[in-house]
């Protein structure tokens, strides 16, 4: 596709989906489309980082830590969430920073990083369950609802307002992915994923670049968290925090496809859409089944597709075949240990 | 003396025996772990479904085929020890030769795999051996035979697996295999082979922990969460791979999680070990015992 058709492409596709609502009303439908929306913009946020090899398995923590702020923000000391999703954000941004630098400035990559990162997630997750008299514990949190302003609490029972809120979120997110996709700070991060030492030889700031994509990623999956839980009006530790999120997001992720723009959310329709037919097919008897399913997915994605859907889909459409892979997408970096 | 009982009282000193016995189950859960990633170079995620899946054999054979404790426990092991090396035959094998993330999520999937499928199939609620062992009183302090049971056995299974790591051909194999894995096939030793024998013993190992936990612990479908996290870093504090460190580190994270429980809430103690774990990995990325070079 040409420049100018792709331009096209997404136009027209923007088009359509900012004037679906207006056509077609059916609340579930909507409300489906909603939670495909957000967590789009969570996989994405995930892959941002995932792309380069650095796999995190604390996004589950940072997502939990934008929920939980703003709606105890909001609850405790009655502070909009206009203002208490930016501080939810900082939070998230901060904590991410205060594990990142450590983990890049002294190597920590490959099976480490990932076990650190699952530490972390795995701390949020006790913590909010700990300050059970402030958080509700492991029986979710709800914020209170607005008597006054509905704008101000950012709290709307219309799901098309809902609707249009997500798009604009997952919007976001795509645009911020294209905008790092061109920017100096790929080729940086992807010399860093094929080789550190030879990245930093060619002058690259190894442990900024890994800072600057964490953080941007940590605030993203803040974002997401703390509108999920102004949709949903409800969180639990397990829906927005702790290893099942973060594996759920990594699972997306891949499934639709780490490479490509649209690849998270690919992976988010298809998982959302899984979930909700076994739910309405088979009834409370599909507990579990879904999962099963995820499991099974993800174990055969990883052996037989690991680029995912959408992007194998485009090499396939894709008429040159390009015999040589990046090798980042291939081959991880060993891990490198301090002093070695 | 009596002062310095004053300073330790009695339920710190049996917080500190309790953390323990936790420490040689955690060991043990560490140990197989630690072969795995030291011989195969691959984490299993899903190694604390493998123990669960474990409990849910004990908690069958006991309770609905009326097998005595001690018969079905060698069975439960070889069951695990077999899904160990079909896990290895049907996830791992073909992924041998892609990153380590890969190998990593594969066995993340098989992680919900298990999980679902032991909520599938047995339902989410909580179930018991129904053995309720006697509680032995010691001073003022009381331990559970279950606890000093389970340590006992996990102190015999790690001697066990030490003496067949060092007085067996095979076990010589395994170890000159998780030093270097490229020459040894040229020296005649089938990879393939160690391999698959090496996630056998490392799934016999996830099988002994169950046995033993199943009498601390009821089994849910999720109970692997609540040890399967500490079980990870652990090994990764101890260094991965590295089996010594793995027996220091899991006998350090039990007393933090055994003390910090004392204090506060259980997941207090949860959290301090997480935050522990986080500090000591930038103080010692390769682990306790690395060496600095």
């Amino acid at each position: 596709m040409t420049g100018q058709g792709r331009l096209a492409a997404w136009g027209i596709g923007l088009a359509a989906l900012v004037a679906l609502p207006f056509l077609y009303r059916d609340p579930y439908h909507l409300h489906i489309l909603v939670l495909i929306l957000i967590w789009s913009f969570a996989y994405t946020s995930w892959s941002m980082m995932g792309r380069f090899g650095l796999v995190s398995l604390g996004h589950g923590g940072f997502m939990g830590i934008g929920a939980y702020v703003t709606a105890l923000l909001w609850n405790h000391l009655g502070l909009t969430p206009w203002i208490g999703i930016p501080i939810g954000m900082v939070a998230a941004g901060a904590l991410a920073l205060i594990v990142g630098y450590p983990c890049f400035r002294f190597r920590i990559t490959g099976h480490y990083f990932v076990l650190v990162t699952l530490a972390l997630s795995g701390i949020v997750l006790q913590v909010i369950t700990a300050t059970r008299d402030y958080t509700g514990g492991s029986l979710g949190y709800t914020p209170d609802r607005a008597s006054g302003n509905r704008l101000l609490a950012l709290q709307f029972d219309d799901k098309t307002t809902w609707y249009l809120i997500a798009l604009a979120v997952w919007l976001f997110g795509i645009v911020v992915w294209h905008w790092v996709d061109r920017s100096m700070a790929r080729y940086a991060l992807e010399a860093i994923s094929e080789d550190e030492d030879a990245a930093a030889a060619a002058g690259v700031d190894v442990t900024a670049e890994k800072l600057k994509i964490t953080l941007l990623s940590a605030l993203m999956t803040a974002l997401a968290g703390a509108i999920y839980c102004q949709y949903q009006m409800f969180i639990t530790p397990d829906t927005v925090s702790g290893i099942a999120v973060s594996l759920q997001m990594v699972f997306a992720a891949i499934v639709g496809g780490l490479f490509v723009s649209l690849g998270p959310t690919v992976g988010a329709i298809i998982t959302i859409m899984l979930a909700e037919s076994l739910r309405i097919g088979f009834g409370t008897k599909a507990v579990g089944w879904d999962n099963l399913v995820y499991g099974l997915l993800l174990v055969l994605f990883i052996i037989f597709l690991p680029k995912g859907i959408l992007g194998s889909l485009l090499d396939r459409l894709k008429k040159p075949q390009r015999k040589v892979t990046r090798a980042h997408e291939q081959e991880a970096v060993e891990i490198a240990r301090p002093g070695a | 003396m009596q002062a310095f009982l004053d300073v330790f009282d009695i339920y710190l000193l049996e917080a500190v025996i309790n953390g323990i016995l936790l420490g040689g189950v955690l060991a043990l859960l560490a140990l197989g772990l630690n072969l795995i990633f030291g011989v195969i170079d691959v984490t299993w995620i899903c190694y604390a479904e493998l123990v669960m899946i474990g409990m849910y054999g004990m908690y069958f054979l006991v309770q609905y085929y009326g097998l005595s404790y001690f018969v079905a426990a060698p069975l439960t092991i070889l069951l695990v020890a077999v899904l160990g090396a079909a896990l290895h035959y049907l996830v791992i094998a073909p992924l041998l030769t892609a990153p380590p993330i890969n190998q990593l999520l594969a066995t993340g999937g098989v992680l919900f795999v298990l999980q679902s499928f032991a909520t599938v199939a047995f339902g989410i609620d909580f179930r018991n051996l129904g053995i309720r062992l006697p509680v032995l009183a010691f001073g003022d302090m009381n331990f559970s035979y279950a606890r000093l049971l389970s340590f006992g056995a996990a102190l015999v299974g790690m001697v066990a697996v030490y003496l067949f790591m060092t007085r067996t051909f095979t076990g010589t194999a395994i170890r000159a295999i998780s030093q270097d894995r490229q020459i040894m096939a040229l020296m005649g030793v089938d990879t393939r082979r160690i391999y698959l024998i090496t996630s056998a013993l490392g799934g016999a190992l996830a099988g002994l922990a169950a046995c033993l936990l199943v009498l601390l612990y009821d089994v849910h479908p999720f109970v692997g969460l609540s040890f399967g996290p500490i079980t990870f870093l652990i090994c990764v504090l101890g260094g991965l791979g590295n089996f010594i460190g793995g027996f220091i580190a899991a006998f350090v994270f039990a007393e933090i999680i055994s003390l910090g429980g004392l204090f506060s809430d259980l997941e207090w103690g949860y959290v301090l070990a997480f935050a522990f774990f986080i500090v000591m990995m930038f103080i010692r990325p390769a682990g306790l015992l690395a060496r600095r070079r």
